[in-house]
């Protein structure tokens, strides 16, 4: 016996190719926009891994420092380190925002660490591409290779200039903004510096105030105004664990001693994921849906009026005593063959676009198998009204009148 | 040997129920023998089409009886179970459209029949590749039927009518599209084809031409056949 289906494909391959691509293009869509979730997933994994942490420690009842803003004392980190279990502590503050070099600005996220620790603090990123880590105190900074910036490029964060020393990658923010690392003290600026005019009028506040220009009290002005000048607030304490401390043991006690909302490596996840980029993902999902929707109606359609320019020649093959069953396989071969060249194209237009996007697309195998199978499915439902039709045609139709 | 050929005893089919049923066929009697080929003229509406659904069971007669060879495949019912493989394995169609499938090849358009009933793909090809010799159209075997004229298409048409050697072919105006010439030709085809393999042919027709080629000729009128001679001249 000889392939119906494969002998009409090429007969009018033409029709075929060109669907397909059609159908391809929609695929590969798809296939992209199930790597845009994965990527936001790696990413905030990345985010994760690349901090170095094993617990979080933030304001009170935030989902702080990524989900939620959260400050606290600079000299929390102290304390926390006395704590059992606990190797190490780091302060650390992150600010998305616009970094400028130049005319241009990169939207990237401002993460401060404290400058000059040993290799592999945490907060500090694990690995430079080039350059050197921050070592001075001051207008230094690493940054992201996706910020597009070099080594030795000048870069303006709010009042102050930077000189790029180091290079790293795949650092990115949640929402896949790249990171860029300068000294702990300067971030502070960033985040919670008033510019000269507000602090010229908090000082004019203050003077004004007579609970505190007490000309008895020589030296209170200026001490509340000092006090009033100091930035000493970080967004989160990371803390890396001694080998063999418990996560969840750690944490609980530094909650209860400390009154601090704390949040193992597993939690945080469940912030990231379930929580940050759970309104995206239902997003992506929704378009999911639209796409297969839209993929089905494409097959049906391009099925059904294929099989309706055959039914002449169905009516005679049933004539001659062609099987139900031949009829009905000829089509979905079809329908699959369709599926099978859009998904050819459609991988291939997803593979080769996919770096093109501006975030992270992350091409998982088990997704593209996944897709290989939802569009076989999906193109064998859309051959079922083309085949209802082609078995309801009648062979004395072969005959006519 | 046992008798081959077509009786038909009392055929009648009715279209549809009650007020606006038709009686298209009312007592059609027949009997082609082996190797013969009749004529069937009437006029328009008189029932040759149904008549020739009921043989090729496509449609449900009514009530009669119909006969291929020894075996009895109608009495008041059908008496055979798969109604399709005796389409494909005792009758052979042939169209006044020649209806090739236009994705396969001549050879393939005439092998698919052989094919379907379980032959290999290089015999049924030879057997396709036997019979389009046999009537000229050899030299156009790897043709796609597009690019083929009418009167060829209509010789690959009557090929596949042949090709499972069906003890009955069924022509409904198999020369209406050619000219007299080409016209001649298929009815000769015919007739050395069922001369050949002892073929029962019924052959619908309007066509004046052929009409005198005829040994006998049934008459249909209003649902009710008779028989008559015909010139049956032959062929010069
Ligand atoms: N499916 C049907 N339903 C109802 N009536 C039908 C149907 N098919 C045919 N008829 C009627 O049965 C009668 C015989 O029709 P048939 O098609 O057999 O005629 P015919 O001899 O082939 O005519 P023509 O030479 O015009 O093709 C006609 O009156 C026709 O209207
Ligand atoms: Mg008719």
């Amino acid at each position: 016996m000889i392939s119906l289906a494969g002998r009409d494909i090429l007969h009018s391959w033409g029709k075929f190719v060109f669907t397909g691509f059609g159908l391809g293009l929609l695929i590969g869509v798809t296939l992209v926009m199930a790597g845009v979730y994965r990527g936001m997933v790696d990413d905030g994994k990345a985010l994760l891994d690349n901090s170095g942490a094993d617990l979080w420690v933030v304001q009170k009842d935030t989902l702080g420092p990524y989900a939620e803003s959260s400050s606290l004392n600079d000299d929390l980190y102290r304390t926390i380190l006395a704590m059992p279990g606990v190797a190490r502590t780091a302060n650390v503050t992150y600010l998305t925002m616009q970094v400028k070099k130049g005319e241009q600005d990169v939207r990237s996220m401002v993460v401060g660490i404290v400058p000059g620790e040993a290799w592999g603090a945490p907060g500090w990123p694990p690995y430079l591409v080039a350059g050197r880590q921050i070592t001075r105190g001051h207008y230094e900074a690493v940054a992201d290779i996706a910020t597009g910036f070099k080594l030795g490029d000048y870069i303006r964060i709010r009042r102050n200039q930077y000189t790029v020393v180091g290079l790293t990658r795949r650092m990115v923010s949640s929402s896949g903004d790249p990171m860029v690392f300068i000294p702990l003290k300067d971030a502070q600026e960033a985040q919670f510096l008033k510019d000269n005019d507000a602090i010229w009028q908090s000082r004019r506040r203050t003077e004004a105030n007579p609970a505190f220009n007490r000309p008895g009290v020589p030296g209170l002005l200026d001490a509340v105004i000092a006090s009033q000048a100091t930035n000493s607030y970080v967004n989160a304490v990371l803390v890396r664990l001694r080998a063999g401390a418990a996560p969840d043991e750690v944490a609980e006690s530094i909650r209860r001693w400390k009154r601090l909302t704390v949040y193992t490596r597993s939690q945080m996840e469940g912030i990231l994921i379930g929580k940050l980029i759970a309104t995206s993902a239902k997003q992506i999902g929704m378009f999911l849906a639209i796409l297969a929707i839209v993929s089905a109606a494409i097959v049906a359609f391009i099925i059904y009026t294929l099989t309706m320019d055959k039914i002449r020649e169905i009516a005679v093959l049933k004539l001659i005593g062609t099987r139900n069953r031949t009829i009905a396989a000829m089509i979905m071969q079809q329908a699959l063959a369709l599926g099978v060249i859009g998904f050819a194209v459609g991988k291939i237009t997803a593979t080769f676009a996919a770096p093109l996007f501006p975030k992270y697309v992350l091409l998982m195998p088990q997704d593209s198998i996944a897709g290989f199978f939802a569009v076989l499915v999906i193109c064998a439902l859309a051959s079922v009204i083309a085949i209802r039709m082609a078995l309801k045609v009648d062979p004395a139709e072969a005959i006519g009148g | 040997m046992a008798e081959k050929g077509i009786h038909i005893e009392g055929l009648s089919k009715r279209y549809g129920e009650g007020d606006t049923a038709v009686l298209a066929l009312k007592n059609v009697n027949m009997h082609v023998a082996p190797g013969e080929v009749v004529g069937l003229i009437g006029p328009s509406g008189s029932g040759k089409s149904t008549l020739l659904k009921s043989l090729g069971a496509v449609i449900d007669p009514t009530a009669g009886r119909m006969t291929l060879g020894d075996e009895v495949i109608y009495d008041e019912g059908w008496k055979v179970p798969d109604l399709r493989a005796l389409r494909r394995d005792k009758i052979g169609f042939v169209f006044q459209a020649p209806y090739l499938i236009p994705f396969l090849d001549v050879t393939d358009n005439v092998a698919l029949l052989p094919m379907l009933a379980g032959v290999p793909n290089a015999e049924a090809r030879q057997r396709a590749l036997d019979l389009l010799t046999a009537l000229d159209v050899q030299h156009r075997a790897k043709a796609m039927p597009s690019q083929l004229s009418g009167g060829e298409q209509q010789r690959v048409a009557i090929a596949r009518g042949l090709v499972n050697r069906p003890p009955v072919i069924l022509a409904d105006e198999p020369t209406a599209p050619l000219d007299s010439e080409r016209a001649m030709a298929v009815i000769r085809i015919l007739n050395d084809m069922a001369k050949k393999y002892e073929t029962a042919i019924i052959v619908v027709t309007h066509d004046e031409k052929i009409i005198p080629t005829f040994k006998r000729i049934y008459h249909i009128r209003d649902g009710v056949t008779h028989e008559e001679a015909g010139e049956g001249r032959g062929f010069q």
